[in-house]
């Protein structure tokens, strides 16, 4: 019974800074919330003034079109990142799909384009989803984390990539690939940027309204509990990273759309974009937080800065220089709000 | 009465080692019976038992009368048996609403269920039913549990099992993390629980907490049920003598014995 002496001390010293604690709690939390929207207005502004050609009609194709890219990818990566894992092979896996969608629509075009373009995007998708499958059965079946699992695949892909290709462009696509790439849909958005706005519609929704998005928090956020729950923990990883691996996929074969040209040098260091567009956007690398709005923002705001960067003829180096930079401060955040929550 | 459960001649090995040697144990509805015993006297492997998280070597599990096999935690719960863990199985970055019904959730009706899209209402307007039935005082069902006090979040866990727990909820010591102010509400939560006829086994190192919540007080040493007590017709001293042991059967049984 000496330990309710015990207890009775331990309650005190944890209420007592317990108030100010709460206070700053709460702040850091509405900054975590807008912080990002904050930055991505004032790049805008900053650009805007140094180069007012930017805030242009042909800027913003040119923009969210390259968006698309980062974009795609960081919404798979979102889900995966709640429920605390990392997913490093899907800028690989999206020059793989690209690939093999370019090779096939090739080899089929004898048979009519349309077909050819079916068949390819059918087989691009297929690439992905195996990867995405293989990758959620490695590191649920065999326990191996994710980290490395997918660092593996990584090197599959990219390796399996120059293979098929040989190393150099896949040509001669079909024309009109590029008729579909380069469409602009609702006057507004070019295909690439359509395709990708349904999906972040799709996935946001599903990610918020659905069991299935609500295991993922759960997962991400405890997955013991989520086991002692009777969700099927293991099922529900499987899932993620075969979204994850499918929507890379998807991202490969639009690229190929508006470039009609397979390049196996797609998709390299794309990753780098997409995790640090969902950690910009919030989404905690700890798991159980993060949203795919916080996503669609971390993605404009990376897009916009090397587009940015582009039309003020910065060397383009700079940009992976500012990513990294960007990159590190929004993890540094992430872990002092998960310190403080 | 029959009891709702009833554990008969329990006895586990993990290897060569004895963790339950002889366990007998039964609860009525109704009824809060806490679980007492030092260090390794095999609580905690009972109430694994009990759980479904471990399988014993001998002994029947009995409810309404009936034998059970509980192959795992989730067919324990699906007998009506659930468990508050000690080390609060919540998950910190959801709500209130979304740990009560986690793996349980209710969806929608017509399509948009089948696609797995959540009632979110139904389950918000459920859950603050219960706390109000319980009466535990959270500021809101929506509020994310991180943000809840280490009480309120065992006040989660006690009524999550307590919504589904038709049979038997287990608590497994409830207040271990927690100060006196909060203990004394979770004590009161079980009270709570109790007056909606749902039978609780509290385990507990706390005497007091023991006698203030407790119809029956059951008493393990070194892996078997030695005292079965009613919480009225006993004091902490003969408890703490059944715990340390300087009060035993085998001791009567030896000294019968020996006169024999």
């Amino acid at each position: 019974m000496d330990n309710i002496d015990g207890r009775l001390q331990t309650e005190d010293s944890q209420t007592v800074p317990a108030a100010p604690r709460a206070k700053s709690r709460a702040w850091l939390k509405k900054l975590g919330d807008f912080w990002t929207l904050g930055i991505l207005v004032i790049i805008l502004a900053v650009f805007g003034i140094l180069q007012p050609s930017f805030l242009s009609v042909s800027n913003w194709f040119n923009t969210t079109t390259y968006m698309t890219e980062t974009l795609l990818l960081a919404i798979g990566e979102t889900y995966v990142i709640i429920t605390a894992g990392i997913d490093l092979s899907v800028g690989a896996v999206e020059g793989l799909a690209g690939i093999v969608a370019a090779l096939v629509m090739v080899a089929l075009e004898p048979h009519g384009a349309t077909f050819a373009m079916i068949g390819g995007t059918l087989a691009g998708m297929l690439t992905g989803v195996l990867f995405g499958l293989l990758n959620g059965l490695v590191i649920t079946a065999m326990k191996v984390t994710p980290f490395i699992v997918t660092l593996g695949t990584m090197g599959i892909a990219t390796g399996l990539t120059f293979i098929l290709s040989g190393g150099t462009d896949v040509v001669n696509l079909p024309n009109q690939l590029s008729n579909i790439g380069n469409a602009t849909v609702l006057g507004v958005f070019s295909f690439p940027t359509f395709v990708t706005v349904l999906c972040l519609i799709a996935a946001g929704i599903m990610l918020y309204q659905t069991r299935f998005g609500r295991y993922v928090y759960a997962i991400g956020s405890n997955a013991e509990a989520a086991r002692r729950a009777g969700i099927p923990v293991n099922r529900n990883l499987i899932k993620v990273y075969t979204l994850s691996g499918a929507i890379a996929a998807l991202s490969g074969i639009l690229l190929l759309t508006r470039f009609a040209t397979g390049s196996p040098l797609t998709g390299t260091n794309d990753e780098l974009n997409a995790i640090a567009a969902v950690v910009i956007g919030g989404t905690s690398l700890f798991g159980g937080r993060g949203t795919i709005v916080g996503t669609l923002i971390g993605a404009a705001i990376i897009s916009v800065l090397i587009t940015g960067l582009v039309i003020l003829s910065v060397q383009p180096y700079w940009q992976t220089v500012a990513i990294g930079v960007i990159i590190i401060i929004a993890v540094w955040i992430d872990q002092f709000r998960h310190r403080m929550a | 009465m029959e009891p709702v459960l009833q554990a008969k001649g329990i006895q586990k090995y993990y290897g060569s080692v004895c963790a339950i040697e002889h366990i007998d144990f039964e609860i009525y509805p109704g009824e809060v019976v806490a679980l007492l015993g030092d260090n390794g006297a095999g609580k905690s492997t009972f109430i694994k038992i009990l759980s479904g998280v471990v399988k014993q070597n001998h002994g029947q599990i009995l409810i309404d009368g009936k034998p059970v096999q509980f192959a795992s935690p989730m067919e324990a719960r699906r007998f009506g048996v659930e468990t508050v863990y000690q080390d609060l199985a919540l998950a910190p970055d959801l709500d209130v609403t979304a740990n009560i019904f986690l793996g349980r959730e209710i969806l929608r009706g017509g399509l948009l269920g089948r696609l797995g899209f959540l009632d979110k209402r139904e389950m918000r307007g459920q859950v603050a039913g219960r706390l109000d039935q319980l009466k535990v005082s959270i500021k809101s069902v929506a509020q994310i549990v991180s943000e809840l006090s280490g009480g309120q979040r065992q006040a989660v866990s006690i009524v999550r099992a307590a919504s589904w727990g038709r049979k038997l909820v287990i608590m497994d010591e409830p207040t271990a993390a927690l100060g006196v102010e909060e203990s004394a509400k979770v004590l009161d939560l079980i009270k709570q629980v109790k007056a909606r006829g749902i039978p609780v086994l509290l385990v507990t190192h706390t005497l007091p907490y023991a006698f203030d919540v407790a119809d029956r007080i059951v008493v393990l040493r070194l892996g078997r049920s030695v005292a079965d007590l009613r919480a009225d017709e006993t004091d902490t001293n003969e408890v703490v003598q059944w715990i340390t042991g300087s009060k035993t059967v085998d001791r009567i049984a030896e000294l019968q014995g020996h006169r024999g």
